[in-house]
């Protein structure tokens, strides 16, 4: 049990990240000081969540690229609800940032379902439709810091054991993705439904139901991570979170989620979040320019999806073999 | 209709013209000559030759990388990276520029920086045997990152005079170099996709990949080609686009790759690979150009453009699909 963890690509992934993070501790100690990588991690939260989001929809061989655009038009909803409208409970415009979120998902889903349109021809048109619709809804005009609720704001950031709410959140994800996707129907179904659909049909699992799923708990997902965005930053306006989301998939893909659905699991999403949070992070530290971001993280991307490749060509991708070898 | 068979069959077949008439291409043809009909009728400004001239700017640069992605797509393959080789090409040249390299040298630059990027593509999907799509998310965040490591903030400009003609000389009256140089290139796929050996395999490779292998077409080696050719024409497209702005920053031809797959797939191309026709992808490119026209001169913004793009990706794949379910419904 311990030495097949070992093995394990998420071994593999948190030993890269462990090590990264003492590289840059010799130099400069800071960085690992307990403060620092609560921030790194608070950093990160948002990738967390919209990461384990992507990560059903990919398991059902599906791909989801509206999520950043989903995040915008469900933050901007919600900030300028708040703006307009001051009274609104917070914990109630979280809801409705959730609730819209899981209809744009869901409007994705239905397409894919009812329609069997490939996911990512639907989900570059949505791409392009949620954002143009934040533009129609805004007027292009930004909602500032001064125009949000104090209470809308401090959510985030307020502290609770040494860790602020976004933090608290992202774990609550984390573990009731923990449960959704290894200890439910459900879970399994998107495995079943992303590692063999003709299969899937045969043991009863509506594959295009699941996949619609799949897309309105991301969608969801996407809407929270919109909230969670705009009130920790303070601003909302057209291009927040542009191109962000291939950085949701690169995400998965270094943490070992297949691409062609079926393989992955809650715990490489969350590293291959947090490796890209500390690179994010690291960069400034070591004084080396944000410019560098883009290229390393493409780089990180295709380094993981050949070590992917290799792990998936090697191992098989069948689930019960594992669990033979292990009895 | 009886209750044994599922399809009727029918007494004769179609004949051709009836075929022809109802294909995807001439579907397209109609909206091109509504979208014209309703852009001369909005707008007087619109029906005039240099106006027109202009509007085709919106969309050849787009439209010649559009002409090798249908390839691509059609055997199976996708590459997401195409803006991002035009910022790292058309970086390069700037680069090259601040050493003293002339017009001929620029051009050689973006060609050849086109090439070497679609090979790198073509390597790690045929080599390594990689999914496409992520390989190139992977490669278009690597391209690009390249492109802001050498530029940052910065910007490159100061091109030279006679480079300028690529992306604004005329070759005659209002007829732009671009447009004939969109038109050499739309012909030459068109030949090699519908009347070559090499388009019959990469139709094959489409429809059945192993297949085609074990009817002896190298697979690798011919979507090898199509990276080289997609990288390629995005390098001709860095040349043109380099050429028309007259400046480099490393932002350049930002998110164009979703807008040339919009052409791709709006041109009737399969996104699951094996079908499509470069004739159909031409008219997509004039209907996304003339539509993007025809919203500027009524000054509607950009953004809300790209939700009528969004909108026209999804709605022509859903409506033959429900017409087909909604007819197949009522014949029940």
């Amino acid at each position: 049990m311990i030495s097949r963890f070992l093995k394990s690509r998420e071994a593999l992934l948190a030993g890269a990240i462990v090590l990264l993070t003492v590289l840059i501790a010799i130099r400069f100690p800071a960085f690992v000081s307990a403060a620092n990588l609560v921030r790194v991690f608070n950093d990160t939260s948002i990738l967390i969540i919209l990461a384990l989001g992507q990560m059903m929809v990919i398991l059902t061989r599906c791909i989801d690229l509206s999520m950043a655009a989903n995040l915008a038009l469900s933050g901007m909803v919600v900030a300028m609800l708040n703006a307009a409208i001051p009274g609104i409970p917070v914990p109630a415009l979280i809801a409705l940032a959730i609730a819209v979120g899981a209809i744009l998902g869901a409007f994705n889903g239905i397409f894919v379902w009812k329609l069997d349109i490939p996911p990512i021809v639907v989900t570059l048109g949505t791409l392009t439709i949620f954002r143009g619709l934040v533009f129609v809804l805004s007027g292009g005009a930004w909602v500032n810091a001064h125009q949000m609720s104090d209470a809308f704001k401090a959510f985030p950031r307020a502290v609770f054991f040494g860790l602020p709410v976004l933090s608290w959140v992202a774990i609550f994800i984390v573990v009731l993705m923990t449960v959704l996707i290894g200890r439910t129907a459900l879970g399994r179904a998107f495995y079943a439904v992303g590692g063999n659909p003709t299969a899937a049909v045969y043991t009863g699992i509506d594959v295009g139901r699941t996949r619609f799923v799949a897309f309105t708990l991301a969608g969801a997902l996407a809407g929270l991570s919109g909230y969670l965005w705009i009130s920790r930053y303070a601003v909302a306006y057209v291009d927040i979170a542009g191109g962000f989301e291939l950085d949701i998939i690169a995400a998965c893909v270094i943490g070992g989620i297949s691409i062609a659905g079926g393989i992955g699991s809650v715990g490489g999403a969350v590293l291959g979040a947090l490796f890209f949070g500390v690179i994010k992070n690291a960069l400034p530290v070591v004084n080396i320019s944000p410019f560098w971001q883009l290229a390393i993280s493409g780089a990180a991307i295709i380094v993981a999806v050949a070590f992917n490749a290799r792990a998936e060509r090697r191992r098989g991708r069948i689930i019960l073999r594992q669990s033979e070898a292990a009895s | 209709m009886s209750d044994t068979t599922a399809r009727a069959i029918p007494d004769r077949l179609e004949s051709r013209w009836t075929t022809w008439l109802k294909s995807w291409e001439m579907l397209l043809v109609g909206v091109v000559v509504f979208v014209f009909a309703v852009n001369a009728y909005a707008s007087p400004y619109f029906l005039n030759a240099w106006n027109l001239s202009d509007a085709t700017f919106n969309f050849t640069e787009k439209a010649m990388i559009a002409m090798a992605m249908a390839l691509l797509i059609i055997a199976g393959e996708i590459d997401l990276s195409v803006a991002a080789i035009i910022a790292l090409a058309s970086t390069l040249m700037g680069l090259a520029l601040q050493y003293g390299a002339g017009t001929p040298e620029l051009v050689m630059i973006g060609l050849g920086v086109g090439l070497l990027c679609g090979a790198f593509n073509g390597l790690l999907v045929t080599g390594l045997g990689l999914p496409s799509i992520v390989v190139t998310i992977g490669t278009m965040s690597l391209f690009r990152g390249i492109a802001y490591i050498i530029l940052g903030d910065k910007a490159f400009t100061g091109y030279p005079v006679d480079f300028a003609f690529f992306g604004q000389g005329y070759v005659w009256w209002v007829i732009s170099f671009e447009l004939v140089l969109f038109l050499f290139i739309a012909l030459i796929f068109g030949v090699l996709l519908h009347a070559t050996y090499f388009g019959r395999m990469v139709y094959a490779i489409g429809n059945n990949a192993t297949g085609a292998l074990f009817s002896g077409i190298r697979v690798a080696r011919v979507k090898f080609i199509l990276f080289l050719l997609t990288g390629l024409m995005s390098g001709v497209a860095a040349v043109c686009l380099t050429s028309r702005l007259g400046s480099t920053r490393p932002s350049i031809a930002f998110a164009w790759e979703l807008e040339v797959v919009t052409m791709v797939v709006l041109g009737g191309v399969s996104i699951l690979g094996g079908s499509g026709s470069i004739p159909g992808v031409v008219l997509a490119a004039l209907i996304m150009g003339l539509v993007t026209f025809g919203f500027g001169l009524a000054n509607v913004p950009g953004i809300v453009m790209s939700i009528f793009i969004g909108m026209l990706l999804i709605g022509v794949i859903a409506a033959p699909i429900v017409w087909r379910r909604l007819r197949g419904e009522s014949a029940n």
